[in-house]
């Protein structure tokens, strides 16, 4: 059956070119995607190219699938080229295979595409189990007639000469209109003493009396944006600047309906469908913390169902389908804040983030504070939870420990949990960290560990057979604190003694596969569009702090290109704020603050899952660890201003850099 | 803590250098915890013990006498190898005091923790 095995007879060349293309296909998804075809046959096929993420709806492809025999299921991921179908039994699956490989079929934009099939074991989606709308958040169904829809949208002039008060431009991906108050792009915000005049049109003084009226709305707006936006246009993930308005923020739907994707700052997306005539309600959680946006594409992934309507696109693969997206028309009703804002996300705050200062630190002391602040006082606090999730030994660190020889002499510097310490019994093992509760853990265990900084070490100089020091270096604020790390490492070896290192690394994706920090995230959405909307989080961010100018912008953006030009540079300017990293997506920065979502009952559930089912989530409290992620060749260089040892290795492992070096 | 771990603990102290070592050793409560006897590892440890300081620890503690260095043929002496290993490995010193020769500086051992941090002006830089 195998389709590698033809070799009894000679391929014809479009033969070979088909099954050279299904071979990559194959590797594709197990590098990528890390699904495993086998190579003989069984009731389920992958159909690569046939997905959600390259034009082809559910009802194009299962025409063409049922053909063949009796589909018991499709499953189409979101935002994949590939797809997964399940006959009733292997005979049907087979011919699905014979007929349907190397088939050209055509696309919902017209183009012309070839599947590849492949078997697997099972078609089996990983489930992201039901989520839940962000807090706070509401869509009212058809909540105007189709005669206000009509009305409304012909109340809107778009070609009025440019003598008009009212605020209009036409933006890079879409048009624009502002009533009340003007909103400044540059800084998200409204002039609050230069209300336009005219207020709100009254055709929308009305609506909105009506909706008070009947409750859903609890405040009466004062400004009001009017978007329009063609298919494929679309508005960057944002939060309204939360001192420009106050807590409730309605939008309508008018024209065609829009997939609107809300984001958690901890990457979880949740899309959702705003049907033509229905208010978006946007309070509390989902106003303040959550961002919003409209990714720009011509179709949206949408439930394939009829009976659904509003809210969450689920990941339901069996139900997913692509809608052309029509033209619509937005209006979005806010209320202008008078005072600043008191919500209880000061993260994401303007008024508030004055409290934060996180900035780059710009002499030792400063960099000691944010050290104290940032990685210690957060260890200390996360210590139990973040035990929890700190239970599999890497492959690498245990091949090193189990190949020293027996009786060696081991520091483990920064042991954390000491889930190093009893790899290897022929070892002598000893583990210090900074965080007294996680040396208790260590104890509970019964390692030998004890607490002490990895600048001063209270070990004899050249005591040790072998130290490691693993996920510690990256905590360190500046160049020379990294250094000073490293030689006091060095210090505690005797000559010919070895040091193992490891570091986070600024590369999250090596020779062309994704770490398994990317790999792991299970949003529902593609990896490119999470980092693309993370940076306009990340810009937002930084445009929202008052104290930041565009300088501290303009050097944001700078260092991401260094990056990019494979410059890496790894000076940062004094007196920037520290991006706050999105979990799970590529680093844009190579100083930052990683967020812990912090769980205070991690017995309770062993495997945190940050992704699951929202509405039985309590959001715990959120910790912020400084990081410094290391560039290729950076920890190798930084090992090499060492004068007394000699690099054995240096490689890179799971999103890491390592570095095994020796003492001479 | 052990007195293995006690013999590899050394005073980080600005400006103490090898002065720093020993750590004086005072316990107030301490726990034999029986480890299962491997007589290759104790041969392969006793070269990598300085033997003064575990002397010296061992004195505090009042344990059974440990010989003023080690015996002739130790590697196939098993009553000395047996008396090595329950010194190194089975006592555990739970609560007590590591002070550092030099600056007289004290650190706390808590349930069996010795706490080395230093504040800033205490480290070196």
């Amino acid at each position: 059956m195998d389709s590698n095995h033809q070799s009894n007879y000679k391929l014809s060349k479009t033969e070979k070119k088909l099954l050279r293309k299904q071979i990559k296909a194959r590797h594709t998804l197990l590098r990528h995607e890390g699904i495993e075809t086998v190579s003989y046959a069984t009731q389920s096929l992958i159909v690569a190219n046939g997905g959600l993420g390259n034009q082809v709806s559910r009802n194009q492809l299962l025409p063409v699938l049922e053909k063949c025999g009796l589909v018991d299921a499709l499953l189409m991921p979101p935002n994949k080229p590939y797809s997964c179908v399940r006959y009733k039994t292997v005979e049907e699956s087979k011919t699905a295979y014979d007929t349907l490989n190397g088939k050209e079929i055509v696309d919902d934009l017209g183009q012309k595409i070839i599947l590849y099939l492949n078997f697997v074991e099972k078609a089996q989606w990983k489930e992201l189990g039901l989520q839940a709308l962000p807090p706070g958040l509401k869509v009212i169904e058809e909540i105007i007639s189709s005669e206000d829809e009509k009305m409304l949208l012909e109340s809107v002039n778009w070609t009025e000469d440019t003598e008009n008060q009212n605020f209009q431009k036409s933006l890079k991906h879409r048009r624009v209109k502002h009533f009340g108050y003007e909103f400044h792009y540059e800084n998200n915000n409204v002039d609050k003493d230069k209300p336009l005049p005219g207020g709100l049109p009254d055709i929308c003084e009305s609506i909105l009396e009506k909706w008070l009226k009947e409750g859903f709305i609890k405040h009466k707006p004062d400004q009001l944006t009017i978007n329009q936006y063609e298919p494929g246009h679309g508005i960057p993930a944002h939060i309204d600047t939360h001192s420009a308005f106050e807590d409730e923020i309605i939008s309508l739907s008018l024209g065609s309906e829009i997939v609107m994707d809300f984001k958690h700052p901890d990457g979880m997306t949740v899309p959702v469908m705003l049907p033509c005539r229905s208010l978006l309600v946007m309070t509390g959680e989902s106003r303040y913390l959550w961002t919003h946006g409209i990714t720009p594409r011509k179709f949206d992934t949408v439930q394939a169902s009829k009976g659904h309507k509003s809210g969450i696109i689920t990941s339901d693969v069996e139900d997913l389908t692509l809608n052309k997206r029509g033209i619509r028309t937005s209006f979005t009703f806010r209320k202008v804040r008078q005072t600043p804002c008191n919500c209880s996300y000061p993260l994401v705050c303007d008024s508030q983030m004055k409290e934060t200062p996180a900035s780059f630190p710009e002499s030792d002391k400063e960099a000691l504070q944010l050290e104290q602040d940032y990685v210690h006082r957060v260890y200390e606090e996360i210590a139990r939870h973040f035990s929890s999730t700190r239970h599999t030994p890497w492959p690498h660190i245990v091949e090193f420990l189990k190949a020293l020889p027996s009786g060696s002499l081991v520091a483990d510097i920064g042991c954390g949990n000491g889930k190093y310490l009893g790899i290897n019994n022929e070892l002598y093992m000893i583990g210090c960290d900074h965080s007294q509760n996680l040396v208790d853990i260590c104890r509970e265990r019964q390692y030998q560990a004890f607490v002490c900084d990895a600048l001063a070490v209270p070990i004899r100089s050249g005591s040790c057979d072998a130290c490691i020091s693993i996920a510690v270096i990256h905590h360190f604020a500046t160049a020379e604190r990294r250094v000073a790390a490293l030689q006091e490492l060095v210090r505690l070896l005797r000559p010919g003694g070895k040091a193992l290192i490891y570091v986070w690394a600024m590369e999250q994706e090596y020779n062309k596969k994704k770490s398994k920090y990317l790999r792991e995230n299970r949003t529902s959405q593609g990896m490119k569009e999470e980092i693309s909307n993370d940076a306009s989080v990340q810009e937002l961010l930084v445009k929202q702090l008052p104290n930041v100018g565009n300088q501290d912008s303009a050097h944001s953006v700078s260092s991401i290109n260094d990056f990019q030009d494979g410059g890496c540079n790894s000076k940062n300017v004094a007196n920037s704020k520290l991006p706050i990293h999105t979990n799970r997506t590529s680093f844009h920065s190579q100083d930052l603050l990683v967020p812990w979502h912090f769980k205070g009952n991690p017995g309770k559930d062993k495997r945190v899952e940050p992704f699951g089912p929202l509405g039985s989530r309590d959001p715990g409290p959120v910790f912020h660890r400084y990081y410094h992620v290391f560039c290729e060749g950076e920890l190798e260089a930084a090992c090499r201003t060492l004068n007394n040892i000699s690099i054995l290795q240096s490689y890179y492992d799971q999103g890491n850099w390592c570095v095994i070096l020796q003492k001479v | 803590m052990r007195l293995l771990t006690h013999n590899l603990l050394s005073s980080h102290v600005r400006g103490v250098g090898p002065r720093g070592f020993p750590l004086r050793l005072q316990a107030t409560e301490v726990r034999i915890n029986p480890v299962e006897f491997n007589p290759d590892f104790i041969v392969r440890m006793i070269p990598k013990v300085e033997w003064a300081a575990l002397l010296e620890a061992a004195d505090h503690l009042h344990l059974i006498q440990v010989p003023k260095e080690p015996i002739q043929g130790y590697e196939h002496n098993e009553e000395f190898l047996r008396k090595m290993h329950h010194v190194l490995l089975e006592v555990e010193v739970l609560e007590g005091t590591l002070q550092c020769p030099e600056s007289g500086r004290v650190f706390p051992i808590s349930r069996g923790i010795p706490n080395m941090l230093l504040s800033d002006e205490e480290t070196e830089t």
